[in-house]
């Protein structure tokens, strides 16, 4: 599975993992929407440490679920961007719908 | 420009092949010996071309996706997606940042991200045809830093 996640009182942590693009991006989707549902958290957090490519697809999928989101008002955060991540998600005006934070070393 | 060194390939619109595609790409660009930026600058803008004619060009079929990449000299890539699907009416409207004809997991962003990933961007669409992007890209390479 391309997506780990990890309910912890009312937060709930999606770790992505590998490529995101639009092939994988429907599994992504699916398990995070099953536990949105699931645990109704007040923050959902998509933790990019582990992406290793990510295309506007990457952006859809936060759109997405900021949607399924805020049927209960929870909130969003993205985080541990790559700089090249980071600079598709201000493209697309994520910061006005999400916190996006940056990965703090500067591997990837 | 007159191609240096080209390739051609030609494979089924199945989102399978969007990561295989945009490797591809990548590693003909690696004989210009590019930094780890322009990698994943190529290869992301590859697969917004790819993936737009996946989910739009043959949006409810499976059709043929035309790639060819070539070095024109002067370091330059210029990288062609080229398809026979459905075509775009309107190119100036569908290459506006946030503009997209498919629901909400679209963000309506691939054009601005080729752009913003390219040094420039070129868009021809016949409605009913098929549309042709191409892309070039300069590569500094990882001598010059
Ligand atoms: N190859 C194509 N064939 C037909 N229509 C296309 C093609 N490429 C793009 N389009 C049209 O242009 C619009 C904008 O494309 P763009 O890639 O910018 O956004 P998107 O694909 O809708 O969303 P995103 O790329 O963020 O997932 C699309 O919604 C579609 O209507
Ligand atoms: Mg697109």
């Amino acid at each position: 599975m391309p997506v780990k996640i990890l309910a912890a009182g009312s937060r709930v942590t999606a770790f992505l993992d590998g490529e995101i693009d639009h092939h994988s991006a429907s599994d992504i989707r699916r398990e995070i929407d099953d536990a949105v549902r699931k645990y109704k958290p007040s923050t959902l957090k998509l933790d990019y440490s582990d992406v290793t490519f990510m295309d506007s697809s990457g952006v859809g999928l936060v759109m997405g679920r900021f949607r399924t989101l805020s049927a209960f008002g929870g909130k969003l955060i993205v985080s541990n961007l790559s700089a090249g991540e980071y600079k598709i998600m201000r493209l697309a005006g994520i910061e006005k719908i999400a916190k996006i934070t940056l990965k703090e070393d500067k591997r990837k | 420009m007159k191609a240096e060194n080209e390739f051609r390939l030609s494979f089924d619109s199945k989102s399978v092949n969007e990561g295989f595609s945009r490797a591809v790409v990548a590693a003909f660009a690696a004989q210009l010996d590019p930094t780890i930026e322009e990698i994943t600058d190529i290869k992301t803008a590859v697969s917004e071309a790819v993936t737009n004619c996946i989910v739009h060009a043959y949006r409810d079929t499976v059709g043929r996706i035309y790639i060819s990449a070539a070095l024109t000299g002067d370091n330059t890539l210029r990288i062609n997606v080229r398809d026979r699907g459905c075509g775009i009416e309107d190119v100036k409207k569908a290459m506006e940042p946030l503009y997209t004809t498919l629901g909400s997991e679209r963000a309506g962003l691939g054009f601005a991200v080729m752009e913003s990933f390219t040094d420039k961007l070129r868009v021809r669409s016949v409605p009913g045809k098929g549309t042709s992007v191409t892309l070039y890209k300069k590569i500094s390479g990882r001598e010059q830093g």
